[in-house]
């Protein structure tokens, strides 16, 4: 019964999922190449954004390679940057840019291969589809508490936010509300999985996810007229976009090192684009 | 001869290695959780609201929370495990006893996650809808789910102490013209409240240290809750939401209190089981 449970419980499903589906796909050379005969293992946690590039760029490389094997565990992104840090994991995924101290203390390396907007989402059943950036700072602040004052229905609105750990709600709470405090109120849930299934789930929720996760499931809100999706992030009209970094202690190597220029390949590069993020080339 | 001390040895040696991590385990907690106490800020811990970015750390919500998602749990529970048990031991006939006992046992494996998602896709519509107001992922909710999660502990425990009746007691009952109902009320409860006390006390002690389900379905708000139908964070779910932030803050220094409150919790209750535990086997003998 501790946090290791949990988690552990989500690593094992996840490293089952990949296993499961690396038999199914179509291979992709050329940039696999490098892959071939290596073996070995690389451990990745950390940011929970990265987790559906980490688990396809696994898969075809696994795929290929049987001797390779390639864990994915979420976290959120201060756990990555732990994780790293403290050589349990080769690779720790982070959502925001670890700080200066983090890169003292660890000697962290950064690797920044996509970009992506957080972005508001509410219930598909919601009548509101779009909001002033004053009118979010005050639902997500606790001072706006009823749907009907931002043209709803007559319903209390359910605010959803993510833990300490996730580097989502940093890039939020500094980019779309100010470092306004979010209310104590606010529910807490713990992935970007977890985020779009409780405001899928919830016609009277909001809450915010990596665009990247954005799909029927969950409608996205305009911010001051602007939808958060690929284009508008794209193009930075959509302001609140962060980079998506990998992160390793010192300069990777070996296998590590072939992932993370997998990851910048032309194919990890598609990979990135097919599942909602900018890429970097 | 030998080999018998040999082993005498290990098993000494093993059973000394497992106390002294418990303790070590306190002590670490302890010391850990000392720069607090000495700040100050210790006992201010207890009364305040966690609002971290003014640098104020208090866990009086996140006791509330416990507190009231567990002692919710086993009100739940209680009757339904009692009834269940009655059938389980006194009330039933044919083969109903044994399949129930069956299934009780086979609960009691099934992993806490598993109901987690059955709840956050069964329930917490189901009491979102109900309530007319709030997301469903409450103390309400956890509570109900916590209490299926620990019915199956003091059915054991209750249905156990039940058989133990000594069987002439029932049969004087029987000879008197007692009815089963009779039996239940007047005999067989009386002579095991003992048992009784012992499965609750424990199965609140399991409420109590349950992380998963609290985490995933109690909302892990940090506000103080003001009803059943807001969303609260447990002890347990709030080490494990903020264990992975940061190691070296003050923040983090305040999980060690909530640590040493569930240590406390847990031995307290653990020995409150064992005194009653000991007073029966006096009894009886």
């Amino acid at each position: 019964m501790s946090r290791t449970e949990g988690r552990l419980h989500w690593l094992m499903a996840i490293s089952t999922l990949v296993l499961l589906l690396a038999g199914f796909c179509p291979a992709m050379a050329g940039d696999l190449d490098p892959f071939s005969g290596m073996t070995g293992t690389v451990k990745i946690s950390g940011g929970t954004a990265h987790i559906p590039v980490m688990k396809e760029a696994a898969k075809r490389i696994m795929q290929n390679n049987p001797d390779i094997r390639i864990t994915v565990a979420g976290g959120g992104s201060g756990v990555g940057i732990k994780q790293v840090g403290e050589g349990l994991v080769d690779i720790g995924n982070s959502g925001r840019k670890p700080t200066d101290e983090e890169i003292a203390k660890y000697d962290l390396k950064m690797f920044k291969w996509a970009i992506d907007g957080v972005g508001v989402v509410a219930n598909p059943e919601n009548r509101v589809k779009a909001l002033s950036k004053n009118q979010v700072k005050a639902i997500f602040a606790g001072r706006i508490d009823n749907w009907k004052a931002v043209g709803g229905m007559d319903k209390a609105i359910n605010v959803y936010t993510r833990d300490e750990a996730s580097g989502t709600r940093e890039v939020f709470w500094k980019k779309a509300i100010d470092k306004e405090d979010i209310t104590p109120g606010a529910n807490v849930v713990v992935s970007n999985g977890a985020m779009k299934s409780a405001v899928a789930n919830d016609p009277y929720g909001i809450g915010y996810v990596s665009v990247g996760h954005i799909d029927a499931s969950v409608m996205p809100l305009a911010i001051d007229g602007v939808t958060p999706t690929l284009e508008t992030v794209k193009s930075g009209q959509y302001p609140v976009a962060r980079g998506l970094f990998s992160n390793t202690r010192g300069e990777p190597t070996g296998l590590t090192q072939t992932f993370i220029a997998f990851l910048f390949s032309e194919t990890g590069q598609k990979i990135a684009a097919e599942k909602g993020f900018v890429a970097v080339k | 001869m030998r080999t018998e001390r040999l082993v005498q040895r290990l098993l000494g040696l093993a059973a000394g290695c497992s106390v002294a991590v418990t303790l070590l385990i306190f002590g670490f907690m302890v010391i850990l959780g000392l720069p607090l106490a000495t700040g100050g800020t210790f006992f201010r811990m207890f009364t305040s609201a966690w609002l971290p970015h003014q640098g104020v750390y208090g866990i009086a919500p996140m006791v509330a929370g416990t507190l009231s998602i567990a002692s919710l749990a086993v009100v739940f529970s209680v009757p339904v495990s009692l009834g269940c048990a009655a059938l389980i031991s006194v009330l039933g006939s044919g083969p109903l006893p044994a399949l129930l006992h069956r299934l009780v046992r086979f609960m009691t494996g099934i992993p806490t996650v598993v109901y987690g998602f059955a709840g956050i896709f069964l329930l917490v519509p189901l009491v979102r809808e109900w309530a007319g107001r709030g997301s469903g992922m409450c103390i309400l909710s956890a509570a109900l789910l916590l209490g299926v999660l620990i019915a199956p502990t003091m059915i054991l425990f209750f249905s156990d102490s039940f058989a133990s009746v000594p069987r002439t007691y029932l049969e004087a009952a029987e000879a008197l013209g007692a009815t089963p109902v009779q039996k239940l009320l007047h005999v067989v409860i009386p002579c095991s409240w003992r048992g009784l006390t012992s499965g609750v006390v424990l199965a609140l002690g399991r409420a109590v240290g349950d992380t998963l389900i609290a985490l995933m379905i109690a909302g892990n708000a940090t506000a103080m809750p003001g009803s059943v139908l807001e969303p609260a964070r447990t002890l347990t779910a709030h080490i494990a939401l903020v264990v992975a932030a940061d190691f070296d803050s003050l923040e983090f220094r305040t999980l060690f209190a909530c640590g040493i409150i569930l240590y406390l919790c847990t031995t307290v209750m653990v020995i409150f089981t064992r005194r009653i535990g000991a007073a029966w086997e006096q009894q009886r003998w």
